[in-house]
């Protein structure tokens, strides 16, 4: 049976040679996140925000202008979108601070104005305190992976792969709130999970391509620091193809058929995995060259009296 | 690494053969794995709230109201002392401080003798004293007494409501210094069950004061030892509820009651009650000493009922009547029975998934998992032939195995969970992917099979190990920080990596090293 081989043998791909654009692209794309996210601010979910959410089925066709004067009357500042199919609909509503026991009144209070003609497919209601107990907990969460990963490799590794791996980390985890900000995609504790989930990705993915780094430097001692690296990414390059495409595949099966709820998730995670596959390749690598990495004695520096310039 | 030990292969196959075997009963319906006898594997997944559809109810328990109550008494025990039989010691400034008390002596002289009779009175509580000036505070281990006995009471209460309300495995459990979760699957619309979970539920029989006139009342002055409290019920002429005069002092207590029963009293609804001997004793004397005088009962500081005692109490029995429906009548007598909330209740968080998005998710789920393993088993066959198929069984077996584990450990498979098991699908395959991609190279830069066999497994594990690694911290943290449906993706994430890089590194392995040796190829088909 002929097997398929995605990845030709022996591929020579120079990718260190577009290195200063690819960090240049990148420190403009982390840039342009950063401003998106301080500018418009991220689409945060009642998990953070507090808040009331209710997700409504109607017998037919949703009728959101009949519902949204059923409940204009409340004087809520509801907000009515359609959801999935067109007989879903999503009522927000923000967070009423009057005292803990608010919100529940307020539940009971568009229960009773909608009437018995809705199904109510879920109902969500975060206080002020959880809300803010949730963004507490989140940032903490990424901030200590972020950490622990840091951590972790510096024991495996030396030092420079420690910064390399945790820069290319942090630049996943910055560009991945940038296109939540960007699309205006709600961000709520699946979105964490899944950044959390990119991080544990796009480490494991620059800890293969690390792994063969620190063979090479051992085999070929004396392989000029740019083409050692190229080599090395040429050498995991199929493997990194083809476990970035299964994973992919699985991701777009749950982006697809998943249903609703979680698509915001599925769609990180798409993002995540590309973002995440780009920056072991030029984010993590490159980085290596630009911190000195000595090896045996033989001094590297930057780049500036090598021979032959690629 | 292309030479397993004959005990380990048993291993291998012995704990394949156990995930198969403890994810079966998932495949059975619900009535029919409850059956099985109990030593054969018979638990199934469970489902969490946003799959099976139900309530999530986080519920905060007032504890500063409780330690309030506490420091009063403290005060009440700070006065008692300071009037001993030997004669009054002047004091002033006694008051509740943030979280103590304090007093000061008038008397220079008095004080060695107040510091005596306060540090008796205030045994185990923190005792500083400044010149004249004394502060009383409880220990950090009193406070934390004191809150863990008031939420452990709440807790027992809730229970007590949830159980008679009969509904079908109630999860109930403390979370926290001061909240308590309650979990109930099934659950569509939680409202009633809320009300009744947070009603404080407190029942006091109190006399109404009869000097007070109706201008009175309506301009709302009332002599002292009284307080003008709402009906429940009653609306009045203007449209806003009526209002009782009732003299604060209470007569007889809800705490005293032992039973309470809905019933039928001249075909209308009622509640009907009864006292312990010691409350039976007490209602009986003051109905004794009020015949013919209206009396109030009063639930939560709102009046229910307000008859003339028309005899004497004594039996200790009674009828609380008023505008009652059947519901009502049961509801009240469940809180009675029940016992009233020592402090109120607040709900600060609430998620319900209601049966239909219950269904649709795990449907959802379920055709994501199958689609994605279809396509995922489909490209490691084209890409890695043999060697792919079997990658593939150890895929079959390391999905088996995470179901095994969630069934057995009894751990809660959310819908984010399955996204976990889809992720699982496509990270799994990359173990595999690292051991073939060496092998191929081995084998091309001139190895002969088993050599470029043994040397793809034995370069390809320490990556595995640090590249899987790094994504389980990841999933612990996400245990640690996360809650709910959040959590159950971190646990099936987490579970996930361990059983496939079991499934890799041993059970491939044994397939593919018993493979060589069997057939003995020139050339690994790879």
């Amino acid at each position: 049976m002929r097997l398929v081989n995605f990845v030709p043998i022996g591929t020579r791909i120079d990718f260190m040679r577009f290195r200063r654009y690819a960090l240049m692209f990148s420190a403009v794309m982390c840039a342009l996140s950063i401003a998106l996210f301080a500018v418009r601010g991220l689409n945060f979910g009642i998990d953070f925000r507090g808040g009331i959410l209710i997700e409504v089925r109607t017998q037919g066709p949703a009728d959101i202008g009949a519902l949204r004067g059923k409940l204009e009357g409340l004087g809520l500042g509801a907000q009515l979108q359609g959801f999935g199919a067109d007989t879903d609909v999503l009522i927000r509503i923000q967070r009423q601070d009057e005292g803990e026991g608010a919100q529940e009144a307020v539940v009971k209070r568009v229960r009773d104005a909608l009437g018995s003609g809705v199904e109510y497919r879920r109902v969500e209601s975060v206080g002020p305190k959880v809300s803010g107990e949730l963004i507490e907990a989140g940032t903490e969460a990424v901030i200590l992976a972020l950490l622990a990963m840091l951590i972790y490799i510096w024991f495996r590794f030396e030092w420079q792969f420690g910064v390399g791996g945790v820069v290319a980390l942090a630049h996943d985890v910055i560009l991945t709130i940038g296109v939540f900000a960007a699309l205006g995609l709600e961000f709520n504790l699946t979105t964490v999970a899944a950044i959390l989930t990119i991080a544990g990705y796009s480490i494991n993915d620059t800890v293969v391509v690390y792994d063969r780094v620190r063979e090479n430097l051992r085999k070929y001692k004396t392989m000029p620091l740019d083409d050692l690296l190229n080599l090395s990414l040429n050498e995991t390059l199929s493997r990194t193809i083809l476990t970035s495409g299964t994973t992919l595949i699985a991701v777009f099966s749950l982006y697809i058929f998943g249903g609703p709820v979680i698509s915001g998730f599925s769609f990180a995670m798409i993002w995540g995995i590309c973002v995440g596959t780009y920056s072991s390749i030029y984010i993590a690598t490159p980085l290596l060259i630009h911190m000195n990495l000595r090896r045996s004695g033989v001094a590297e520096d930057g780049g500036e009296t090598r021979t032959a310039e690629s | 690494m292309v030479y397993i030990a004959r005990w380990k292969v048993v291993l291998i196959l012995l704990l394949s053969i156990l995930g198969l075997a403890f994810a079966t009963p998932n495949a059975l319906k619900r009535e029919v794995a409850d059956a099985l006898p109990a030593w054969l594997p018979h638990k199934q997944v469970s489902l969490g709230l946003d799959l099976q559809g139900g309530s999530y109810l986080l519920i905060e328990v007032k504890v500063e109201d409780a330690i309030r109550e506490r420091l009063n008494s403290l005060i009440d025990s700070i006065r008692d002392a300071l009037t001993p039989r030997g004669g009054r010691i002047g004091y002033t400034g006694l008051q509740r401080i943030q979280n103590g008390a304090t007093v000061t002596i008038r008397n220079e002289a008095d004080v060695s003798r107040a510091r005596e009779l306060l540090r008796s009175a205030t045994q185990g509580f923190d005792f500083e004293s400044d010149g004249r000036r004394f502060v009383i505070r409880p220990t950090e281990q009193m406070t934390r007494e004191w809150r863990s006995a008031v939420v452990e009471q709440s807790l027992e209460i809730i229970r007590r409501r949830i159980d008679e309300l009969g509904l079908r495995e109630p999860d109930i459990q403390r979370q926290g210094q001061d909240r308590i979760l309650v979990q109930l699957p099934g659950v569509g619309n939680p409202q009633e069950i809320k009300d009744i979970i947070g009603k404080t539920a407190k029942m006091t029989f109190h006399l109404l004061d009869e000097s007070a006139s109706q201008q009175d009342v309506a301009g709302g002055r009332v002599p002292p030892g009284t307080v003008l409290m709402p009906s429940d019920s009653e609306i009045g002429p203007d449209g806003k509820p009526v209002m009782y005069p009732v003299r604060t002092r209470v007569m007889v207590s809800g705490e005293t009651l032992v039973d309470a029963q809905p019933t039928i009293e001249q075909g209308r609804p009622v509640v009907s009650f009864r006292f312990d001997s010691l409350g039976a004793r007490r209602f009986g004397d003051a109905t004794r000493r009020n015949v013919g005088k209206p009396f109030a009962i009063v639930l939560d500081n709102k009046v229910i009922s307000a008859p003339v005692i028309r005899e004497p109490i004594l039996g200790g029995n009674g009828i609380i009547s008023g505008n009652f429906t059947t519901e009502s009548a049961r509801h009240l007598s469940l809180l009675l029975r029940s016992g009233a909330l020592p402090v109120p209740l607040t709900f600060v968080e609430e998620r319900t998934v209601g049966p239909g998005l219950g269904a649709d998710s795990i449907r959802a789920g379920a055709i994501a998992c199958i689609i994605g393993l279809v396509a995922v088993v489909v490209f490691m066959g084209l890409v890695y032939g043999l060697f792919g198929v079997f990658a593939n069984i150890a895929l079959f077996v390391n999905l088996a195995s995470i179901l095994a584990l969630l069934s057995v450990l009894q751990a809660t498979l959310t819908l984010p969970g399955i996204a976990g098991i889809v992720l699982t699908i496509g990270m799994a395959v990359d173990a595999n992917v690292l051991i073939f991609e060496r092998i191929r190279e081995e084998q091309r830069a001139g190895r002969t099979p088993i050599s470029a066999m043994d040397a793809g497994y034995q370069r390809a594990f320490s990556t595995i190990i640090d590249a899987n690694l790094t994504t389980l911290i990841a999933g612990i943290l996400l245990y640690i920080f996360g809650s709910g449906p959040v959590r159950g993706f971190a646990v099936t994430l987490s579970i996930g990596i361990v059983t496939s890089m079991f499934s890799a590194i041993m059970l491939t392995r044994l397939m593919t090293v018993h493979w060589l040796r069997r057939m003995k190829p020139k050339v690994l088909p790879i």
